[in-house]
């Protein structure tokens, strides 16, 4: 797979705060790829870093080959940002601000494939509409258009649904998915780990300026991640007293944390030599929010220093 | 190059959409001058032959044409920088020539704008000579690009609007003003002519007015020569920030 995101020890520091200590990562053409951690993290300043917003000390950055310092022109064009922040400006309707926008990225005559974006982001009606007019979450729909006016091949999204009802954000969903579909990579940070699990191949996980864990979603998963077996037992029955130690909840409901499906079985056979009579079963897979607490617990555990390259 | 227009446009844009508050009101402070000071002096002063209020209007043009060049630039940047917006061109593939010039260019046609409406208004009460149309041009082009480059130094340097108001209130303001728009430097004693000269603005004004009168206080080749200068050092010192990021980026 060609490479349309190359990362290579990259540092930056303001003033006292050393937001990313040497952060190496490469994606490939075509993924959707997810950048998460909690606030304070490095994401944004990874992102700007990309953007040519921020400087880096040491280290390079590439989008499709092209040095985001050095060539950046080339490596703007290539690349479609919307930014974390809700900024606008007020002086432009919508589509004055699409045009003037695919203006600075050298296109004329865009109103075609503005009108596309337009439509996919449910924004039709509000094209005439000056930008001060706006609620919050159409105010985040513009910047997404804004972001995709040149037909980026690299779109970085920096928690681009804060602040977006679930209804648009399924139908953001739909489109970016679209466009990745089509082809273009997709850089995402988002607080919405559902999102990242749903939506993401693979997955860096970032704390203090440091990878601490890079992995397809899956592997995360299965690495990180167990099962959990709850159980409803019937009648007054009370729960062995070996059990105990590893079960939570009550009530005749109990949850045991797995870590494989082999320790099912020993949980069950002693419910049954203990007289329970099992009334209801569910397994189920942890989740994106338990890797990711997982992570940082452990990274936090380690004093940080296990940063995955 | 479409970048570069289509900055310059949303520049131009950006001034045209609130031109009551960036054109007429600039055009109605010039106005008020000349009626207070022609009212005042025009029966009592003559400089370089000419009647006070005729005296008085190239360098109410060029006044409020350099201000206003410079607030475009200044005003501009910093509401960008202030509300966030300035993303939006900073992340497009703009080179830093195109970035300044856009911006210069835009300052220049506002202070132009500008300019011609306080012409316009003020003719009604005193029409100054035309003596050499090719200089008033020059020297309203070149100004205002000095003026639009400092604007663009000043908005990228300051961070809130006080800072910017200070800059505006403690440089610009007094550079323009004591800078022979309201007399000819001959009339101040020795000293304070000798300040005069090094005050770029004393050029711009003083080479702008040799347009309409044909006489100046120094030569308008010197003033050229000056404000020539001036603009190259400008744009250098403008053009070297926006290369090293200096506040636009971290």
């Amino acid at each position: 797979m060609n490479v349309a995101v190359s990362i290579d020890r990259v540092e930056k520091r303001f003033s006292s705060l050393q937001a990313l200590a040497g952060v190496s990562l490469q994606i490939g053409e075509g993924e959707f790829f997810g950048l998460l951690g909690p606030n304070g993290a490095g994401k944004t300043t990874l992102i700007s870093c990309l953007a040519g917003l921020v400087r880096p000390d040491a280290g390079r950055l590439d989008v499709l080959g092209h040095d985001v310092v050095s060539d950046y022109r080339a490596a703007r064009r290539l690349l479609g940002v919307v930014p974390q922040e809700l900024v606008f400006d007020p002086f432009f309707s919508v589509r004055e601000t699409l045009r003037i926008q695919s203006g600075y990225f050298g296109i004329r005559r865009n109103d075609d494939w503005i009108d596309e974006i337009l439509a996919n982001l449910d924004l039709t009606g509000k094209a005439d509409v000056n930008m001060r007019r706006l609620s919050g979450g159409m105010k985040r729909r513009v910047l997404v258009a804004q972001a995709l006016v040149h037909k980026p091949p690299v779109i970085v999204l920096d928690e681009p649904t804060a602040g977006v009802d679930v209804e648009l954000r399924q139908g953001l969903w739909q489109f970016i998915r679209r466009l990745n579909r089509d082809g273009h990579t997709v850089i995402l940070t988002t607080h919405y780990l559902e999102e990242a699990e749903a939506l993401c191949s693979r997955i860096a996980m970032l704390k203090q300026g440091r990878i601490v864990a890079l992995d397809t979603t899956s592997n995360l998963l299965a690495r990180f991640a167990g099962q959990t077996l709850t159980v409803r037992l019937a009648g007054a029955v009370p729960l062995p007293p070996e059990l105990h130690a590893r079960a939570t909840g009550g009530e005749g409901s109990w949850s045991f944390h797995l870590s494989r499906l082999g320790e099912i079985e020993p949980v069950l056979a002693t419910l049954r030599q203990s007289g329970c009579l099992i009334d209801d079963l569910r397994l189920s897979q942890a989740d994106l929010e338990d890797v990711f607490l997982g992570v940082m617990q452990s990274s936090c555990d380690s004093g940080g220093a296990r940063a995955a390259r | 190059m479409i970048g570069f227009r289509t900055l310059l446009y949303k520049e131009v844009l950006r001034f045209w959409k609130v031109s009551f508050q960036t054109v007429a009101a600039p055009v109605l402070t010039a106005l008020l001058y000349l009626l207070i000071f022609s009212h005042v002096l025009d029966r009592h002063v003559e400089v370089h032959g000419v009647p006070y209020t005729a005296f008085l209007i190239p360098g109410l043009v060029m006044m409020s044409a350099l201000q206003n060049a410079f607030a475009n630039t200044s005003s501009s940047l910093i509401q960008s920088k202030v509300t966030g917006s300035v993303v939006f061109v900073l992340l497009p593939p703009i080179s830093y020539g195109e970035f300044f010039l856009a911006y210069v260019v835009a300052a220049i046609l506002r202070g132009l704008l500008v300019g011609v409406g306080v012409l316009l208004v003020t003719l009604w009460f005193a029409v100054p000579d035309f003596a050499s149309p090719l200089w008033i041009l020059v020297f309203v082009v070149l100004g205002g690009g000095i003026m639009g480059a400092l604007g663009m130094v000043a908005g990228i340097w300051a961070d809130k609007f006080d800072q910017l108001a200070a800059f505006q209130n403690f440089l610009i303001m007094p550079l323009t003003m004591l800078s022979g728009v309201f007399y000819s430097i001959h009339s101040l004693p020795a000293f304070w002519q000798n300040v005069s000269h090094f005050n770029p603005v004393f050029y711009m004004i003083d080479g702008f007015r040799y347009g309409f009168f044909g006489v100046s206080d120094v030569p308008p080749e010197v003033s050229l020569a000056v404000i020539l200068t001036s603009l190259l050092v400008v744009s250098a010192a403008t053009l070297a920030l926006l290369r090293s990021g200096y506040k636009l980026r971290s």
